[in-house]
């Protein structure tokens, strides 16, 4: 699905390569985790891949073409939700399909109540973001990023800013929305026992700048719930992951 | 409506005893060539309504219209072009900037000069006056657009222009308002001064006439309705403004 080869990437500030030969692959219909310390440049992989950036070196591929000859391949749902407070809910969820075009007005529409209902908001298209609560508007920008219509999402920290209740609620949620619409998603977080929870392969930072990432599977099948984290192996893989991070982070 | 009504009753009592004042002071004073009262102007304003809004009131409205519709295209145009192009702000930010400086009353007489008594040389001051704050507010609120919503559009594959269209414009319109709510009284300061100076009609030059005369309540009466002629329009864009710009103040 999404390919790195020998990927390096440079900040025009910085004098020294933050993503430096990296290779790496994530299958169709997978669930990734890259976890890493804050400032580890996981970001910067997401940037590369969404064409915000472009590489120094090394090639991207998305379905094994080149992202520069793509458009809309894939959908990127950024840390905070970025709803535009000057549109309603429903309005913000049509940005996608405004963007792309070729759509009439009700085709629009229709999609837009689909996708609401789909993710629980059905009826708030004309309520204004502000008046959602956290995890709602987490919701509608998650179903603003599923209407580009892309197989490939890449979600950046989408839940570090919801309350902890909020946040386990919105993982159950995204794992069950995964398994619906069979996605390939690749997710950030510095939450160890979020990325356990939700991937099938966590991909670690363990170094920057970034040479590699470690995968490292999940032992455990979907569906999957909360007291699976408490299953040895899932407890032990946890605190290996928060040993490795440990060793990159001083206080 | 009936709470904003009541914030603004202590100013209103303010103004009224303010008004009194005046009133007892001038009578004190008896001199109305030079400090009519408040009755007296009311008096004058409505013997003299005839030409006051057939002829003057007009005149100034077109100097004042003109002016603030030359002043809000070019400074939407120079503020998205500054927006767009680093080199075109380098280049004509310190010259707006410095256009600020030139004292226009007192240069104001070279444009009757130049351009005659018409109604240009009154636009003329009225654009200079006017044409900076809104190109700079103007500016900021382009500049206020998050660069995390306009990237996210960009990844949903936008181009600058819809870019521009769906972030920066909302963003930018509630400085726009601000910008025009300034911008309508310094109009109509920069139109009664240019008339004050060369003019066959308006408001301002009605006001100076009646100087002449030493006609004190004359002088007053056009100015009053210059006052509340900008009151209205500030008011209308305010009304305006809480319709379109809802999301206001929100951080987001």
């Amino acid at each position: 699905m999404l390919r790195f080869e020998h990927v390096s990437y440079r900040y025009p500030s910085e004098d020294f390569d933050i993503i430096d030969d990296l290779s790496f692959s994530v299958e169709p219909g997978s669930f990734h985790c890259i976890v890493g310390v804050s400032g580890c440049g996981k970001s910067t992989i997401f940037r590369l891949t969404n064409g915000l950036l472009q590489p120094k070196a090394g090639e991207i591929t998305v379905g094994g073409t080149p992202i520069g000859q793509l458009k809309q391949y894939c959908g990127y749902m950024p840390q905070r939700d970025l709803l535009f407070p000057w549109r309603t809910v429903g309005q913000n969820l049509a940005l996608p399909l405004e963007l792309r075009g070729g759509l009439s007005r009700a085709q629009v529409r229709e999609q837009v109540e689909a996708a609401l209902s789909d993710v629980g908001l059905a009826g708030c298209g004309d309520k204004r973001p502000e008046e959602l609560s956290g995890g709602m508007r987490q919701r509608a920008a998650f179903a603003r990023t599923l209407l580009t219509g892309s197989d490939l999402l890449l979600l950046d920290e989408p839940f570090s800013a919801l309350d902890f209740l909020t946040r386990i609620a919105m993982q159950e949620w995204l794992l069950a929305q995964w398994q619906r619409h069979k996605k390939t998603i690749l997710f950030i977080t510095h939450d160890v026992e979020e990325a356990v929870f939700l991937s099938d392969r966590v991909l670690v930072v363990e170094s920057t700048p970034i040479h590699t990432l470690t995968p490292v599977e999940v032992p455990a099948a979907y569906p999957r719930s909360r007291e699976c984290l408490a299953r040895p192996e899932l407890a032990e893989l946890k605190e290996q992951l928060i040993a490795i991070l440990r060793k990159q982070v001083t206080p | 409506m009936k709470k904003a009504n009541r914030g603004n009753l202590p100013a209103l009592l303010f103004l009224l005893g303010l008004l009194m004042l005046w009133q007892l002071g001038a009578m004190k004073v008896n001199a109305a060539y030079i400090l009519p009262t408040p009755v007296q102007i009311l008096q004058k304003l409505w013997q003299l309504r005839g030409p006051l809004f057939t002829v003057h009131l007009p005149a100034t409205m077109a100097v004042t219209g003109i002016g603030l519709a030359i002043s809000i295209a070019l400074g939407l145009a120079l503020a998205a072009g500054m927006d767009a192009s680093p080199l075109l702000r380098k280049t004509v930010y310190p010259v707006v900037v410095a256009s600020q400086t030139i004292p226009t009353t007192a240069i104001a007489p070279l444009f009757v000069l130049w351009f005659g008594y018409g109604i240009w040389s009154k636009v003329l001051v009225c654009v200079l006056i006017t044409f900076f704050p809104i190109t700079i507010t103007v500016y900021d609120g382009l500049r206020s657009a998050k660069t995390e919503m306009a990237e996210l559009l960009f990844t949903y594959g936008a181009t600058r222009w819809e870019v521009f269209r769906l972030v920066k414009v909302p963003c930018a319109l509630p400085y726009f308002f601000s910008a025009v709510k300034m911008a309508v009284p310094m109009s109509v300061i920069g139109a009664a001064i240019g008339e004050w100076l060369g003019a066959q009609s308006g408001l301002g030059y009605f006001s100076r006439r009646m100087m002449t005369q030493l006609d004190g309540a004359g002088v007053f009466a056009p100015i009053v309705l210059l006052s509340a002629v900008a009151m209205l329009a500030v008011a209308l864009l305010g009304a305006a403004e809480t319709r379109l710009v809802k999301w206001r103040g929100e951080t987001e």
